[in-house]
């Protein structure tokens, strides 16, 4: 049976780790080539990096960090930040990356990702919806509505999250990257009204993201949204848990889980 | 000194591959050799095909490189072969993958697409259902094996067990025709080949330089076939 994903997320900045507060307040925290190895240990089923700085600055340290995790940690490592064009995919994939995340330039540029599709194949291009509920976004007869955000979360790209998801589905993604702004570092659990909206709209897998602050959070993700893998960073990285103690609660709980490793 | 060769056309992921195998190999005696010369193809003594992405431009890129002949001629020649993914589906007579593409045609069967009752691509860590008649010739070698060919092809799975998980991704998956070169199925919404096995060709469509410790152990089954040690 398919199993459901677990997966850590590593903010990177000029090739430290960071974790940002809902996208503020940066704290350094370390190399992640050893925190991916820690993760690997772990038995985590992927990995993201996040190039936060990416959309300025040079890439040259995320391109090192990825060529030194590909080279010692053999599980799929998607990158996600600043991508702008086929060549910034092909740099990333030949480095190492499995998989490259797109947000901003897929709003403003969606003809990339078809491209991008037909040059590298859908399975490894992911795109990242982050939203943001928008009481004034009725779609249609659901009661909520929620917008897309981009570039890091500052700027409204005025369109339906759900309606977007479908989008990309066409456009030909292999998967969804969905971070929930209003959850995104509350620790109060995913959003998963949101995500279970995306899940049944799509029928490509879904990462939930934002707001896990504990083992019973990945367990409603899985459970009540039907997400297909879940992306966390805080409660990992503090080491509030480990990601075998969040895989042997899942796993109790009835959740298909990888445990061998 | 015996060399893997690791072949190159542009299909993606080379880099964990090499690195995947090189520490799977490591004190065997061989050599990896990442490469698109078809000289290197003709020198080698064992291949790998990896690869990810659409079967037309795979078989368009070994095509442009000249490969075609000189990858028919070693596995004909008898040297083990390991196709991953796309590298296994390559091996097959077509694909429907974005119209109709004419394969390999070393292993007769089709490509085929999952069904859209399941989500698509089949992407993550599912487990792998050894056949029955590999386990038994796993468990018992003497009893079970036919052939010593059959008894060395069950290498590949030393030290994996029934319902292990490796790592997928992918959207379409190989029917053969002739069912014994079967060695493993996986479900996903429907039962599917996941691991083939015929004379010296092995074809897996998951991917073991990203199923950490068993894809490393299935990469160093394989090199041990290689050097002769299993």
């Amino acid at each position: 049976m398919l199993a459901k994903r677990i997966i850590p997320c590593l903010d990177v900045k000029d090739g430290r780790v960071v974790k940002g507060i809902n996208f503020v307040n940066l704290k350094d925290a370390g190399d992640p080539v050893e925190q991916a190895k820690v993760y690997n240990q772990q038995g985590a089923d992927e990995l993201v990096f996040l190039d936060i700085a990416a959309s300025f600055e040079d890439r040259g340290p995320m391109l090192d960090v990825i060529t030194r995790t590909a080279e010692q940690v053999f599980i799929p490592l998607t990158v996600g930040g600043g991508i702008k064009s086929i060549d910034d995919i092909n740099r990333l994939l030949r480095a190492g990356a499995d998989k490259v995340s797109m947000n901003t330039v897929a709003v403003k540029n969606p003809d990339l990702i078809k491209s991008a599709v037909l040059e590298f194949g859908s399975q490894c291009i992911v795109v990242a919806i982050d939203a943001k509920l928008n009481k004034k976004l009725k779609i249609k007869n659901k009661k909520l509505g929620w917008e897309v955000y981009i570039t890091g979360g500052r700027e409204a790209a005025g369109l339906d999250a759900i309606e977007w998801a479908k989008k990309v589905e066409d456009l030909g993604a292999g998967e969804i990257l969905l971070t929930s702004m209003d959850k995104d570092g509350t620790k109060d659990g995913y959003d998963l009204e949101l995500t279970k909206e995306i899940v049944e709209a799509v029928n490509i897998p879904v990462i939930a993201s934002g707001g896990a602050g504990n083992l019973e959070h990945l367990y409603q993700a899985f459970k009540i949204a039907g997400c297909d893998a879940v992306l966390a960073a805080s409660i990992f990285h503090y080491g509030e848990f480990t990601i075998k103690e969040a895989k042997d609660y899942l796993s109790g709980k009835g959740v298909a889980i990888r445990m061998d490793k | 000194m015996k060399f893997i060769a690791v072949v190159d056309y542009n299909m993606g992921n080379l880099h964990s591959v090499s690195k995947a195998l090189e520490l799977a190999s490591r004190g065997l005696g061989i050599k990896l050799l990442v490469s698109r010369d078809r000289e290197d193809i003709l020198r080698s003594s064992a291949i790998v095909l990896p690869g990810v992405g659409a079967f037309g431009k795979g078989i368009e890129n070994l095509k442009r490189l000249n490969l075609i002949d000189a990858l028919k001629e070693r596995i004909r020649a008898g040297v083990p072969f390991l196709g991953i993914c796309l590298g296994l589906q390559l091996l097959f007579t077509e694909s429907e993958e974005h119209g109709k593409f004419k394969g390999l045609d070393i292993i007769k069967g089709r490509v085929v697409k999952f069904p859209e009752t399941v989500k698509i691509p089949h992407m993550g860590w599912n487990q792998i259902q050894i056949k029955d008649k590999i386990l038994n010739i796993k468990n018992d070698p003497e009893k079970f094996a036919e052939s010593l060919e059959e008894k060395s092809k069950i290498g590949l799975f030393d030290g994996i067990s029934d319902n292990s998980y490796f790592y997928f991704v992918h959207s379409y998956y190989v029917e053969p025709e002739d069912e014994g070169c079967i060695m493993a199925i996986s479900d996903y919404g429907l039962e599917f080949t996941s691991v083939i096995g015929k004379d010296n060709i092995y074809g897996m469509q998951f991917h073991p330089e990203k199923s950490v410790g068993l894809g490393i152990k299935i990469f160093s089954n394989f090199a041990k076939i290689v050097s002769g040690r299993l």
